[in-house]
């Protein structure tokens, strides 16, 4: 008996023996050899055994717990789908932020995945490299259960059938699938900057808890699910986020600079991709969770500036361009989704003018911005649109070099004048949207000069042909379903039918 | 800078002048109409008439909007690739100084945008 007892392992030395005990030091080759990607960015590392796993998750522990998440959650996604649970949503334009999250967040876990697969190759260290896969398999979890999750909503609403085939193709897919690009085909130090801390620690409540909020208050049961089934594992790639950080910066004081540089782009990529968000936020959801000023107020200002506070020991500044990043909270939501409304006819979600109520409800959030700059174009549209003159913008937009987003921001000292900021390369101009775009394309332009903007690459001759139409369908659209505004959409005719036949009933 | 890699690294621009089977990108905004949510991005090729520019292509871009009949053409105010710039209307672009990616802003003083709002 206490010899069984004995070879029964505590949590603790089953980690250490998951980890420091399965690494070894090779002899047939150098190990620069073996591992030749985490010295070139110039992070130096002195001791790799100084990384810290909270967690200290082993392998067996994790297959159980994830195998009891993944039961209850299918249990619920079947219980959704077997009482109908679409008919009990706020409105069917809230789908429209599930076609957004499934095109636009999706692919995205797929991409952390492969990223975190690849670093979790490359570290000689075998603490944060055991960390590294574990996320390569959330990742890939996430990415399946969003699928399954949301499927239920392909039998019934339109726009939701190509989602990862889209992510390569459609024109505002090229905005996270080139942030996750850039991430990727950094180096494993930087791309655990970006996505794990800049991404994961320091944005994704601002990315997570609106999506899963936005799903709880308009009645989507199955994504709030899938949310909680999430969330313990992004706790664990948040303090992954941190430890990189700390772990980076405890080693060597020269890292110090190169680490705060990376901050400073991937601060900036990324709240770039969350207008995407903010537009969801105040446009999409038929009820409202908080308004995206609001977000940023809890979620960066207040949650980041003590982040930021507990890092200046380490003398590591607040990201660059945060100032102007909190002004432009007031006004990037208008500004994506006045985008979207321009361009609706060549995406795979609706788009429309919100109601007078939804205009109040954000006249009253952004009481300095939004009756000044944006009601007015808005009611205009409106009505444009009710009396059969639907607007829609007929020429291709100038897209940002790196976040490509169309050059839709303002300069926020002169909010109805775009922002526009040019860099030479070689003879040849490259067009940013502001000073952090311009900074990230100034610092590694022969990186960005390779950046596959889709409107160029329409003009090129390279998706599909040269007619509209001939592109909407290397999108994989379907036109004039997938598309165009809600009014007179299929979506819309079905949703109305269930509802008068509710009523009969 | 250059940039932090494992080794050499040159990679052709994707976007270079000759991919655009004899066009140049021209990126074109009427400043404070933000009705059109972005600038707008042309091919066309630098042979192209100045006047062709202004009275042929724009209005496929712009006359959805209310104010663009209104527009006084000879009070137009332009700048091109940042520099105050004055169209000769009778060379092409090319002789006007258009270049692959130049960008031409104009402003139509006395309209407003939508209820003035710069919309």
């Amino acid at each position: 008996m206490v010899d069984k007892k004995k070879k029964k392992l505590g949590i603790k030395q089953r980690y250490s023996m998951l980890t420091r005990g399965l690494g070894w030091d090779t002899t047939y080759q150098p190990m620069d050899k073996v591992f030749p990607y985490d010295n070139y960015e110039g992070i130096h590392i002195h001791d790799w055994d100084g990384w810290e796993d909270p967690f200290r998750l082993t392998m067996d522990s994790y297959w159980k717990f994830q195998s009891e998440k993944e039961k209850k959650l299918y249990a619920v996604i079947d219980s959704f789908s077997q009482n109908n649970g679409h008919l009990g949503i706020t409105d069917a334009r809230y789908v429209n932020a599930i076609k957004l999250f499934l095109a636009g967040v999706s692919p995205l876990e797929y991409q952390a995945s492969r990223g975190f697969t690849h670093v979790g190759r490359q570290f000689r260290g075998v603490g944060p490299r055991v960390a590294c896969q574990m996320q390569a398999i959330d990742e890939l979890r996430h990415v399946q259960t969003q699928i399954h999750a949301m499927s239920h909503y392909n039998k019934y609403f339109d726009g939701l059938h190509s989602g990862p085939y889209q992510h390569d193709r459609l024109w505002f897919l090229s905005v996270p699938k080139s942030f996750f690009d850039d991430a990727r085909s950094a180096g494993p130090f930087e791309f655990l900057t970006s996505i794990s801390f800049s991404f994961e620690y320091v944005l994704t409540n601002l990315l997570f808890v609106p999506f899963m909020s936005g799903a709880a208050f308009n009645g989507d049961m199955a994504t709030v699910t899938f949310g909680f089934s999430a969330q313990s594992d992004e706790a664990r790639h948040m303090t992954l986020g941190l430890e990189v950080i700390k772990f980076m910066l405890e080693q060597d004081e020269r890292n110090i600079p190169i680490v705060q540089r990376w901050m400073d782009k991937w601060f900036w990529r990324g709240t770039r991709l969350l207008s995407l968000v903010g537009m969801m936020m105040d446009y999409m959801l038929p009820k409202r969770v908080m308004s995206w000023s609001e977000a940023w107020e809890i979620y960066f200002t207040e949650a980041g500036g003590a982040l930021f506070e507990d890092l200046a020991r380490y003398g590591i500044k607040p990201p660059k361009y945060a100032d102007i990043a909190t002004k432009e909270a007031e006004h990037v939501s208008h500004q994506a989704w006045h985008i979207f409304y321009n361009y609706t006819h060549a995406a795979n979600f609706h788009t429309w003018t919100p109601e007078k109520e939804e205009m109040d409800w954000l006249s009253e959030k952004y009481p300095d911005t939004f009756d000044k700059y944006y009601r007015p174009r808005m009611e205009h549209l409106g009505k444009e649109a009710k009396e059969g003159r639907r607007f829609y913008n007929d020429t291709l937009p100038m897209l940002c070099q790196i976040c490509q987003i169309p050059m839709g921001f303002t300069e926020m000292d002169d909010p109805t004048t775009i922002s526009y900021r040019c860099s030479e390369y070689k003879g040849d101009k490259y067009h940013t949207c502001s000073d952090g775009c311009k900074d990230i394309f100034d610092y590694e332009p022969e990186k960005y000069v390779q950046a596959w903007l889709p409107v160029h690459q329409i003009y090129q001759g390279n998706c599909g042909g040269a007619g509209i139409e001939d592109v909407l369908k290397w999108y994989n659209l379907n036109l004039g379903v997938d598309n165009l505004d809600y009014e007179n959409s299929p979506d819309q005719k079905l949703w109305n039918e269930w509802q008068a036949h509710r009523k009969k009933a | 800078m250059s940039v932090t890699s494992i080794g050499k690294y040159e990679f052709e621009p994707l976007d270079k002048v000759e991919n655009f089977h004899g066009n140049q990108l021209t990126y074109i905004n009427w400043e404070k109409h933000l009705m059109f949510c972005t600038p707008v991005c042309l091919p066309l090729p630098a042979a192209m008439p100045m006047a062709a520019l202004i009275h042929d292509a724009l209005p496929g871009v712009y006359s959805k909007h209310p104010e663009f009949e209104k527009i006084k053409w000879d009070e137009v105010i332009w700048t091109l690739d940042g520099e105050d710039f004055t169209p000769d209307m009778d060379a092409s672009i090319g002789e006007n100084g258009f270049g692959h990616k130049s960008l031409l802003r104009f402003w139509t003083p006395g309209l407003d945008g939508i209820e003035g709002s710069h919309a």
